[in-house]
């Protein structure tokens, strides 16, 4: 509702003002609980709103707590209908108290606009949230990642130091090596080619297995995260995992020239990365 | 009177009082004198920094677990940034030419390893970087799973993940095929012939991918602009907007 569009009760708007002024108020100030006084006295005397005395209540104990400067109790009823203000609950949290950490105005810069947003109570939505167990990222989370990161470099730097990665000779395509495998990570697949059809494996199962891992939040409507709870999905993840993990190990380890099965400690490995 | 040289850290005190200094760094830096550890610049030092585009200023205490995260998630990225870093560096030594007779692409391999400065320890850190990371976004999306964090409201930033996994992937064969040594050409001849199983579109399809019927010179090139800028383009826009959910989710998962 816009402020002038407010029906006042003009009476009690200049009492309240003259009162106010007389006390030594700041005329913004007195003009803005003259206004609220009037639009309550107004709500009151045509008895529109269904309560008006208990939402003229309601309103009053508010101001003290309010957080917004002065101008705000009296400008907020008159921005919003009093009957909202008797809906939705009247803040009750204490404002902070203030730091003392107010910057002074340099002396002799000009005066700066302070604007006051006018908030309808209707537009505020309260956001309850269990504030929990919570620390601060710096310095306590930054410097567990960047341990992490420093062994993880560590740890690359010492092994690229003392192993080579392969390199073997010039590409040559009318010379097929023996085995010929895959790179590791489709190295399962290749396993399944031994037992499906190329179709099969090839195509069907890598495409199932990719829109079936996606579409995993879809299917599972189990709310929780206990372990408890979830036990028929995490068998069957775990199932899929180790079986995926047990035909890559054997495509790996135990396939050897012409794809044969071979004992990786009796023929030798024949897997290179 | 003898005049003494100021000490080191009242240097640095003077040096981080320019205005240069404290334009560099924003109010709250850790860098910035003044810095205090109390709660408020502790939070202001990651508002005010670039980092607070990934991290919040306060998180679950939980989560620091290492045997919540295992950090696979932040270690994949890291991998990543690596590889770039690794990847740029070998790019100035290697050119993507497969003729028969004079493939420049092994020469360059081989020249990287013998004649290039640190050349081997880089490619070596690139090759074992990739498989690490491979296995480290594998390992993540399994640590995802366990900890039931795909569940709303994180359910798309899963299905942003497998996207991440498939696009790893894509980067690490494609990558495999750049040597052109015997292991890279029938890794890839025996990979690719995986999809030539496809129903309808096999044809069409091996070929866009190769650039012919067979692994040639053509699929060197073609793999090598997919593995330096495709690819690694797409995978950002994704790890982007993975990034900006876990924000938007509120953050790492849990408790359990």
């Amino acid at each position: 509702m816009a402020r002038e569009d407010t029906p006042l009760d003009q009476e009690t708007f200049d009492r309240t003002l003259e009162a106010e002024l007389a006390k030594g108020t700041d005329r913004r100030v007195a003009e803005g609980r003259a206004r609220s006084a009037a639009v309550r006295a107004h709500r009151a005397k045509s008895g529109e709103g269904g309560a008006p005395a208990p939402a003229a209540a309601a309103a009053a104990p508010a101001e003290p707590a309010a957080p917004a400067p002065a101008e705000a109790p009296g400008a907020a009823p008159a921005a919003a209908p009093a009957a909202a203000t008797a809906t939705v609950a009247a803040p009750t949290r204490e404002a902070p108290a203030p730091t003392g950490n107010v910057p002074e105005p340099k002396r002799g810069a000009p005066e700066k606009h302070r604007l006051l947003a006018l908030v309808p109570p209707e537009g505020i939505q309260r956001v309850e949230r269990e504030q929990g167990d919570r620390i601060n990222v710096w310095p306590h989370l930054l410097i567990e990642e960047f341990i992490a990161l420093l062994v993880l470099s560590a740890g690359m730097v010492i092994f690229a130091t003392f192993v080579n990665a392969p390199l073997r000779e010039l590409a040559d395509p009318n010379l097929t090596p023996n085995p010929s495998k895959a790179p590791w990570y489709f190295l399962g697949l290749q396993e399944l080619l031994r037992y499906f059809l190329p179709l099969v494996a090839g195509i069907v199962i890598p495409t199932f297995i990719l829109i079936g891992l996606a579409a995993i939040p879809y299917i599972d409507r189990n709310p929780s995260t206990k372990p408890g709870d979830r036990k028929l999905a995490i068998t069957l993840f775990t199932m899929l995992f180790m079986f995926g993990a047990t035909l890559t190990i054997i495509g790996s380890f135990f396939r050897g020239t012409g794809y044969n099965w071979v004992w990786p400690w009796a023929q030798g490995v024949f897997f290179e990365l | 009177m003898k005049l003494k040289p100021p000490s080191p850290g009242a240097v640095f005190d003077r040096v981080r009082d320019t205005e240069v200094w404290k334009s560099i760094f924003r109010p709250g830096s850790i860098f910035r004198r003044g810095y205090k550890d109390t709660s408020r610049d502790r939070a202001l030092s990651t508002m005010n920094n670039v980092l607070y585009h990934l991290h919040p200023v306060k998180m679950k205490r939980h989560g620091l677990k290492l045997t919540y995260t295992f950090c696979l998630g932040g270690l994949s990225f890291f991998l990543f940034i690596l590889l770039t870093v690794t990847g740029i560096f070998l790019m100035f030594f290697y050119r993507p030419m497969a003729e028969i007779g004079s493939a420049q692409a092994y020469t360059d391999m081989q020249n990287i390893r013998t004649s290039v400065f640190f050349g081997d320890l880089v490619r070596n850190l690139h090759r074992w970087g990739a498989h690490l990371m491979v296995l480290s976004v594998t390992l993540h999306m399994a640590r995802v799973f366990y900890t039931g964090a795909y569940k709303p409201p994180r359910e798309f930033n899963w299905v942003v993940g497998v996207v991440l996994l498939f696009l790893t992937l894509g980067l690490s064969f494609t990558g495999y095929l750049l040597p052109w040594d015997q292991l890279a050409i029938w890794a890839v001849t025996v990979g690719t012939s995986l999809g030539g199983y496809a129903p309808f579109i096999a044809k069409q399809a091996n070929f866009l991918l190769l650039g012919g019927v067979v692994v040639g010179p053509e699929t060197l090139l073609r793999w090598y602009v997919l593995h330096v800028l495709a690819l690694p383009f797409v995978l950002v826009l994704f790890l982007a907007v993975h990034f900006w959910r876990i924000r938007k989710d509120g953050g790492i998962s849990g408790p359990l």
